[in-house]
């Protein structure tokens, strides 16, 4: 048995907000994915536009390095504007 | 201690700091391989019953009693359809096919709930399975929401919030019968009779007291994949559902059934676990029909797969 490609699907809840990942699907081609998707992630009305991605094509950054990868973040407080000190008379800050 | 073992440990030592911490373990993170195997296990048998769980109820579409009892059937098994390709899905993540999973299925080496291997002999029986059957698999299914595994945990919140019109549409239809006609109320009546200890079955055997070490239970919570006893689990049924019961205007098939003031909980009588065991064996009365069912589906449905394939690889060459 060969199985079908495996997709990751992507969907636009509403107008005005991103396409999130909801889950995956096997479908043969991009156009029967989408319509896979349809039923199986939207038969209540839970989105308006679907993206459906081959799941091979994504490049995802290693839970090996997590730490190092994500460490220099960590010590740059000052990219938070609670950072800064402001008197209380100085407004819209 | 060598620098493997070293290694190992650090990496056993992340994973129960996520567990502990109640985070979630997420696909491509170290886990230890008895809790994928676990998983694996869970989440199969948990797929295997949604698609086989459509055949019970799937008996009845084509002879439901009105349209819309119709268009509700079909919405529902459609969507125990959408609940186990979530959740095979959510078992790939861990490493294994979707071909290898069904063929354990097919070759018996992996279950599915054993309820499902109990006919469906009334229209009433349609109504009873929406009440009691996803009622327990919604009180099983509940705590799941919250699992470590974020893939299993994920696909549990979306299959919580649709089970919640099974339940209710089960309902609604049995107490449209006990409203009914004498007959009618008798076959919601009979349902009833049949449907109640298989359902309290569901929760699996006793895990407390005695036998808190036999099954899973008591590993599964410490990966914190399972967050509640059987045992506990089953109560909190019955908790539920006796007082539904008293709403429809039936009884409940158990003559020692009553409230305990003391414990603030329902005693009631246990199902006969020999009887589960049985039908998990493979000694129920549906078993062979299921499984026969599933493999000639899959067979027969072969043509429509190589078909699509066919297509997209032609459109591939002819794109390229």
């Amino acid at each position: 048995m060969s199985e079908w490609p495996l997709w990751e699907v992507f969907i636009r809840a509403r107008r005005g907000l991103s396409h999130q990942h909801v889950g995956s699907l096997h479908a043969p081609d991009a156009a029967m994915a989408v319509r896979n998707a349809r039923d199986v992630y939207t038969r209540r009305g839970e989105g308006v536009s679907i993206w459906v991605v081959p799941s091979g094509q994504i490049t995802a950054s290693s839970p090996d390095e997590k730490d190092a990868f994500f460490d220099p973040a960590a010590d740059k407080v000052y990219r938070h504007p609670t950072f800064y000190e402001v008197p209380a008379e100085a407004k819209h800050l | 201690m060598a620098p493997t073992d070293q290694r190992t440990d650090d990496r056993e030592a992340a994973f129960y700091a996520i567990v502990d911490s109640d985070g979630r373990i997420e696909p491509r993170d170290d886990m230890p391989e008895a809790y994928r195997r676990s998983l694996v296990r869970q989440i199969a048998q948990h797929a295997h019953s949604e698609i086989i769980g459509m055949q019970p109820e799937g008996n009845w579409i084509s002879r439901a009693p009105s349209l819309r009892r119709k268009a509700i059937l079909l919405a529902k098994v459609q969507d125990e359809a959408g609940h186990g390709l979530y959740l095979y899905a959510a078992a790939e993540t861990l490493g294994v096919s979707r071909d290898e999973l069904l063929e354990l299925l097919h070759t018996r080496k992996q279950k599915y709930s054993s309820i499902f291997n109990y006919p469906t002999l009334t229209w009433a029986d349609v109504g009873a399975i929406g009440w009691l059957v996803d009622g327990a698999a919604i009180t099983n299914q509940v705590p799941l929401t919250r699992c470590s595994y974020g893939p299993y945990a994920r696909a549990m919140v979306r299959i919580c919030k649709e089970e919640s019109f099974h339940q209710r549409q089960g309902f609604e239809s049995l107490l449209t019968l006990t409203r009914g006609t004498p007959a009618q109320k008798a076959m919601a009546q009979d349902a009833l009779d049949r449907w109640w200890y298989p359902s309290l079955a569901m929760f699996g055997p006793p895990d407390t007291g005695e036998q808190v070490s036999g099954g899973h239970t008591e590993q599964s919570m410490r990966w914190g994949i399972k967050r509640f006893s059987n045992d506990e689990l089953r109560q909190r049924f019955v908790d539920m559902t006796v007082p539904q019961s008293e709403v429809l205007g039936l009884t409940v098939p158990d003559p020692d059934l009553r409230w305990n003031d003391e414990r603030g909980h329902y005693d009631f009588t246990q199902p006969d676990y020999d009887e589960l065991f049985r039908v998990i064996k493979g000694d129920g009365p549906c078993n062979e029909q299921r499984l026969r069912h599933r493999v000639a589906a899959q067979e027969d449905g072969a043509w429509v797969r190589e078909a699509a394939a066919a297509y997209a690889s032609k459109r591939k060459q002819a794109a390229a």
